[in-house]
């Protein structure tokens, strides 16, 4: 009897442990290819070809690490919430697509557009299109993942289209204007010169941008009928945390431009990102599905998840956090223009 | 054929996954062939050895790079059009595919930036040890993939719980037998894929007059490594035909291409089946060979495809064809590498000679052999283990997406090819303006020429 009541707690553990690496995956891929996809949407905003030159620079070394953790994302899932994944990804059949479209074009059109003439053109249009539009389909993807999603016998039991609402609208505007926060947040750090002013011109704009769109999906569930909203309703002071990080985000971007302060910007964006994320765990859990499945329903045996604890979760997880700040420091500091 | 979401998420499933393989076949051989060229210019500062890393970095860059968005659909694929599948087995491949991500993924990808533009920003060391980091994130991830893999061909180590495979013994997953002769399989394929690659461009500009030196290094290096490897593989490839004849009988007997159970069995080189009349309407074959191949005897009893249910047989063509092109592809490496060997051996003793002009073009148009053997290695392994997706276990049409419609479906595949279409040309033409250019045509435009990302401390 003890010996199951163990086996019993390792497993709900494992499950909160995993649901925390799921969690943990997703934010750092926010950050990290947030701010990368934001650059690729400033790029088609900038027609000066020696600064998108520059702009390219500073993402070049590490976007495909970036990108990497959106696989971990999609494996963590598979691995660890089986049912979730499959269902997910079955709802969201279109967007994935028109996501995957997006970053394979994005990501070999920034190696082809330094090795082409004539074709220069069309390989930056592909980049900061394909930003744009993968960014745009995940800021949907979230949206329609708040409104719920229509499940039957733990299959998704919707249409091709149902992800497509205006609520869902509003996150690919958000999640927009958010990245491109965290790419001029990007920028300023690593540029200098004309990028860099042309970059802190941005920043308030998009401040402005993301916050109101942050407050407006807020409202928007609050005031609507979604199942998440009564949680909000009963819990006043949880309501308030994420508000005041956003709040102390907007106020810190608000500073670093006045005072030009290069490195305050960046993490800045990255608080009101991480807030507007708590204020999403705390809507969402202990749903995986919101109102449709659990996490501890969800998940795999606990078979599946031990071997993934033992080896993934405690060996190989912090060595790849050291090893990707180590790349990051070896890349610090700022890029210099090509052509001084 | 009627087209509905099953069929269309196989062609989509069979066309991603050709795609996907072209690229990280070469690259898993040329990251090691990387690491090996800075080694050896680490160890003798012959300026050859970086000459000839900077030149294959570039093509390098481009091969990877198609590799890793390419895998990314496959990533996600399980879940968008094999939801079913991915329900049921997920306790079982999720975690494999997670390893490789965890494992594999983010090494290669993180120090892929280091190797492209940390040059002048890390010491020697640290650089060499980026290049292992690709090289060994590169072999990582094949071998998680086959684990995977191998797991759908001879699924062992689970049990059922309702409708789900859940893992009892991932010892039993990890050391079974056949993945040990899968990935030696694949990681042979992938070496001597990119050592054909690298002789072929030897050759090709030896036949042109142009970058000597490198030229002799390349041919020398492709075909010594290829002529050690090839009889490896050979081994190892029949050992393969061992696992599927003991746990795969199906796709045994297609790939035989025997429809009657023969004492002694012939070999088939050719047919074409009469799946009514279960017999082939047209053969080749030589007799008593059959019997040799599949059991080292002369009078063995071999059976044929009739001795499996008419509803767990698979396709006849593809699997049967597959493996004689395999086999043919790794017949000619054989060939060509084992002549080349002896071939560049006398030139050399002869004054430094060159090889004899119609082995290099032998060498030179024989570049695509790997790719060709890797891929009809795989159709022979994929489409033979039909009508199953796990083998004996679940079959493909029970593993489709419930909810995905015929229009969803064709859509993604029309996506898919279109991308595919319009990148893989473009890619391709780079790689080969690249090998055109040469070795040291470096400082080319903008901030493509050396690309070690001039970047200044920053300011405190």
């Amino acid at each position: 009897m003890p010996l199951d009541l163990m086996q019993t707690l390792e497993a709900f553990n494992l499950v909160h442990f995993w649901a925390l690496v799921l969690a943990f995956a997703i934010l750092i891929y926010g950050l990290l290819d947030g701010f990368d996809l934001g650059v690729g949407i400033l790029f088609g905003f900038n027609a000066d070809p020696v600064q998108r030159d520059q702009m390219m620079q500073t993402i070049e070394p590490v976007w495909d690490g970036n990108e990497t953790w959106l696989v971990v994302v999609g494996t963590v899932l598979f691995a660890a919430f089986p049912a979730a994944y499959a269902i997910f990804l079955s709802a969201f059949y279109l967007p994935v697509v028109i996501l995957l479209g997006a970053l394979i074009l994005r990501g070999v059109s920034m190696e082809f557009r330094g090795r082409s003439g004539r074709l220069r053109g069309l390989w930056s249009g592909c980049f900061s299109g394909g930003s744009l539009v993968a960014t745009f389909v995940q800021g949907t993807a979230i949206g329609a993942l708040v409104e719920g999603i229509d499940i039957s016998n733990g299959e998704y039991a919707g249409g091709a289209w149902d992800w497509l609402s205006p609520f869902a609208l509003l996150g690919g505007f958000g999640l927009v204007a958010g990245y491109a926060l965290l790419g001029a947040g990007w920028l300023v750090l690593k540029t200098r010169g004309g990028v860099r002013e042309w970059s802190y011109r941005w920043l308030p704009r998009l401040m402005v941008l993301t916050v109101a769109c942050v407050l407006a999906s807020f409202i928007w569930t609050l005031m609507g009928s979604m199942n998440i909203s009564h949680r909000w309703a009963d819990s006043p002071v949880w309501v308030m945390v994420p508000l005041v990080l956003v709040v102390l985000g907007a106020g810190g971007i608000a500073l670093s431009v006045r005072q030009r302060r290069d490195r305050l910007a960046y993490p800045m964006a990255a608080l009101i990102f991480i807030a507007a994320f708590c204020a999403f765990i705390f809507s969402f859990w202990p749903w995986i599905l919101p109102g449709d499945l659990r996490f501890d329903q969800a998940a795999a045996p606990p078979a599946s998840l031990q071997f993934l604890f033992y080896g993934a979760g405690l060996v190989v997880l912090p060595v790849v956090l050291i090893y990707t700040v180590g790349v990051y420091w070896i890349f610090r500091g700022k890029s210099r223009p090509i052509d001084p | 054929m009627e087209l509905d979401p099953l069929i269309l998420s196989r062609i989509q499933f069979a066309f991603t996954m050709t795609f996907h393989i072209i690229f990280p076949s070469f690259t898993i051989g040329l990251a090691a062939w990387l690491a090996t060229l800075e080694g050896l210019s680490l160890a003798t500062s012959r300026p050859i050895y970086r000459e000839l890393f900077d030149f294959w970095l570039r093509i390098f860059v481009i091969a990877f790079v198609m590799g890793v968005v390419s895998g990314i659909v496959m990533a996600f694929q399980f879940g968008t059009n094999w939801s079913a599948l991915s329900a049921r087995t997920g306790p079982i491949q999720g975690p494999l595919l997670a390893y490789e991500s965890f494992t594999a993924f983010l090494l290669e990808a993180t120090f892929f930036g280091v190797m492209v533009f940390g040059r002048q920003r890390v010491s020697r060391g640290v650089y060499f040890f980026s290049c292992l980091m690709v090289a060994i994130g590169t072999t990582v991830s094949s071998f998680w993939i086959l684990a995977n893999n191998t797991w759908m061909q001879v699924p062992v180590g689970y049990a059922m719980q309702g409708n789900q495979f859940v893992p009892t013994d991932w010892g039993a997953i990890f050391s079974s037998e056949v993945l040990w002769v899968r990935f030696p399989h694949m990681i042979l394929a992938a070496y001597l894929t990119t050592a054909f690659c690298v002789a072929a461009t030897g050759a090709w500009y030896t036949l042109r007059h142009r970058h000597a030196e490198g030229a002799r290094v390349m041919l020398r290096m492709g075909l010594g490594l290829a002529a050690v490897l090839i009889p490896l593989q050979l081994v190892i490839g029949h050992l393969n035909g061992e696992y599927v004849e003991a746990h795969q009988p199906s796709k045994f007997t297609a790939i035989e291409g025997r429809w009657q159970t023969e004492q002694p069995a012939r070999l088939l080189l050719l047919a074409w089946p009469d799946e009514a009349a279960e017999r082939n309407a047209f053969e080749i074959g030589v007799p008593v060979m059959g019997s040799f191949f599949d059991s080292l005897t002369f009078d063995s009893r071999e059976p044929g495809i009739v001795t499996v249910p008419v509803n767990e047989r698979p396709p006849f063509l593809v699997p049967f064809y597959g493996f004689r092109i395999m086999v043919g592809m790794g017949l000619v490496m054989l060939f060509v590498s084992w002549s080349g060997v002896w071939l560049t051996r006398r030139a050399r003793m002869d004054k430094g000679r060159a090889p004899p002009r119609w082995f290099l073009w032998a060498t030179a148009i024989s570049f695509p052999s790997g790719f060709i053997a890797i891929v009809a290695g795989w159709f022979t392994a994929e489409i033979g283990r039909q009508p199953w997706v796990v083998f004996g276990a679940l079959r493909t049409a029970d593993a489709v997406t419930p909810s995905l419609t015929t229009s969803a479906a064709l859509t993604s595949l029309l996506v898919y090819v279109t991308l595919y279409s319009l990148i893989f040309p473009a890619g391709t033409y780079y790689i080969w303006r690249a090998l055109r250019a040469g070795p040291g045509a470096e400082k080319t435009t903008s901030n493509q020429g050396d690309r070690g990302l001039i970047v200044e401390p920053a300011r405190v």
